[in-house]
């Protein structure tokens, strides 16, 4: 299929969704199903760099909270609307990404994760100690009143979201159906080796950084009017970093289902134990099948579907 | 003497102690990541399962938390022996060390912490030993808080004796070889998964130990482990991957600059020391201080 016409059926589906939705008067599902988009753009930004490339971003966080406190900055000093913050936003997260790229992929990759890690703890203490977005006390953001087109302000951000969502999944699918996504292919199976060949690594790696780091500044720009309230505690909640891993690990990192999958599963899965039992459970919970799915099926669950078909399909043949 | 001056001097020995129990913090990741190439991100978690331990016996038996670390380390070896086995067995033999590997220690750190804080909620908790509390003077201006200063002591002690027995032991010179070249280690006769998981379960140990030094200088909840993420990375970068030496030189220069970063612009900045360290030394001089 060709992209835009991907693109198309993910809006589709998108809207789809939201008309859905439209049945369903509970608010609270609204806000559970927001939760579960935001995972699907989340996940999917991780697998370009983590599933196609191979390197590992533990600061999803960071660059989410980065996110949702340029929103916060940005309501605070020329109140734009949402739809114009969020490019914003993401821009902003692509030249940090960028620069973390820049300054520790030249190196070993691992030197790459360890730096993401410590980034997110640095941008948490920046935060903390910047009073105008309000530190460690956190900011309040006013909702506006209403919105063009849309019932109420939870229908609108649910709306905003599942759009960042097909807009994730595509250009997920579009990287990897192009020169730039075989290339990545080429580093993850081995660098030196596509290095040799001629592939442009460096340039390549950088733009799967910025890439990822974009779509994850899309995903946290409206977070500060999903909650009202943002604290650094909640942006750069370490949730966010482990669901980011977990998801595309246990759908499967090789192709764009993979995290559209693991979000959508884990994400409700979260959500329905979030509200019965508690919320340290579902953390917990999502920790025990991380270990357990990179250790027993590192190929998610769309390996063990692949898996389950060739087996089928050679007792046929 | 000059107010500012004072504050100086204070400083730098404060942070000369502080280097100190951060060299008992990194020494094990030296180990683990600079010599056996094991990327034990969850190494904090171990630090912070050291601590609750340290708790759980002072606060039932009233033994000191030092003293029950030490005596309960073959426990501790025994658990790093097991976590090396699973992850030889899972990703090592399988070359999928570099992202399935480093996902599967991120998970083991959020398992510890959630764990830890599903049992003991996410309250501080303390430790009572004769040496929390007193100081000594040094000169008028100058003193030394014994909570500070034993750590101290018994980590310097701790990472001299690690450079001993890498450097004197068959079982230690064995460790240098796995990190040096593993495949002549195996023409050798030897078997690099064996000292390998020696070498974790030795690292594993310091973990265990720097935890019970943790409780002593300061409060603890379970998810406080995350701040010494970027600290310990830093330490083992800065000086020099797998440098005993580097370790605690480095480890010392990182507790002077966040003592003075604590002094001059207030505590809450302290945790982005550690990492300007390590994004400078990367760009600069990646090899470390004392690198090979």
């Amino acid at each position: 299929m060709a992209p835009l016409r991907f693109f198309g059926v993910a809006l589709g589906t998108a809207v789809a969704v939201f008309a859905a939705g439209a049945f369903v008067h509970n608010e609270y599902l609204y806000l559970a199903a927001y939760t579960v988009a935001q995972y699907i753009v989340l996940a999917t930004a991780w697998n370009i760099l983590g599933g196609y490339t191979g390197y590992v971003n533990f600061g999803a966080a960071g660059f989410f909270a980065t996110g949702a406190y340029t929103s916060v900055f940005l309501h605070k000093t020329v109140a734009l609307p949402l739809f114009l913050m969020i490019p914003i936003a993401g821009l902003i997260c692509a030249v940090l990404g960028l620069a973390m790229g820049y300054l520790t992929l030249r190196l070993r990759g691992v030197f790459f994760a360890i730096a993401t890690l410590a980034m997110a703890i640095v941008l948490h203490t920046l935060v903390v100690n910047w009073s105008f977005v309000g530190g460690a006390r956190g900011a309040y953001i006013i909702r506006p009143r209403e919105v063009m087109l849309f019932a109420g302000y939870s229908q609108y951000l649910f709306a905003t979201m599942l759009a960042l969502a097909a807009i994730a999944v595509s250009v997920a699918r579009w990287v990897e159906h192009s020169r730039l996504g075989r290339g990545l292919a080429a580093i993850r199976d081995d660098e030196t080796a596509a290095e040799c060949s001629g592939v442009p690594t460096l340039r390549l790696k950088l733009v799967a950084t910025s890439l990822s780091g974009l779509l994850m500044g899309f995903a946290g720009a409206p977070f500060p009017y999903y909650v009202g309230y943002v604290d650094p505690a909640g942006a750069f909640n370490l949730a966010y970093g482990v669901n980011s891993i977990a998801m595309p690990l246990i759908g499967g990192m090789s192709s764009w289902v993979g995290p559209l999958i693991g979000a959508v599963l884990l994400g409700t899965l979260q959500q329905v134990l979030t509200v019965t039992i508690s919320s340290a459970v579902n953390l917990l919970l999502v920790g025990v099948l991380l270990v357990t799915f990179v250790t027993v099926a590192p190929n998610g669950i769309v390996g063990l579907f692949d898996k389950l078909r060739r087996k089928r399909g050679g007792r046929d043949g | 003497m000059d107010v500012t001056f004072n504050l100086l001097i204070n400083a730098i020995v404060a942070g000369i102690l502080l280097g100190g129990f951060y060299a008992a913090v990194s020494i094990g990741i030296s180990v683990a990541f600079g010599m056996l190439d094991i990327v034990n991100i969850a190494h904090p978690a171990f630090i912070i399962l050291g601590s609750y331990i340290a708790y759980i016996v002072n606060v039932n038996l009233g033994v000191d938390p030092i003293v029950t670390v030490v005596v309960l380390s073959p426990a501790f070896f025994a658990l790093g022996v097991a976590m090396y086995r699973w992850y030889y067995v899972a990703f090592e033999r399988r070359g999928r060390e570099s992202l399935s590997g480093l996902a599967f220690f991120f998970g083991i750190l959020f398992i510890g912490e959630v764990a830890l804080l599903l049992v003991f909620g996410v309250d501080y908790r303390t430790v009572n030993t004769p040496y929390i509390g007193p100081s000594f003077a040094i000169t008028s201006n100058i003193s030394i808080s014994m909570r500070l200063f034993v750590p101290f002591l018994v980590s310097v002690a701790m990472v001299l004796a690690i450079q001993l027995y890498m450097t004197k032991t068959f079982a230690g010179r064995c460790i240098l070889a796995v990190s040096q070249n593993q495949t002549a280690l195996q023409l050798m006769g030897a078997n690099p998964q064996h000292i390998k998981a020696i070498a974790f379960g030795l690292s594993i140990v310091t973990a265990a130990v720097a935890g019970a030094f943790l409780i002593v200088i300061q409060p603890v909840e379970p998810s406080i482990g995350r701040e010494y993420i970027g600290r310990v990375f830093a330490v083992c970068v800065l000086g020099g991957m797998g440098s005993i030496p580097g370790t605690l030189l480095a480890a010392i220069i990182l507790g002077v600059a966040e003592s003075f970063t604590a002094t001059f612009y207030g505590p809450s900045w302290a945790p982005a020391v550690s990492f300007g360290i390590l994004l400078l030394t990367l760009a600069v001089r990646p090899a470390g201080l004392l690198g090979r």
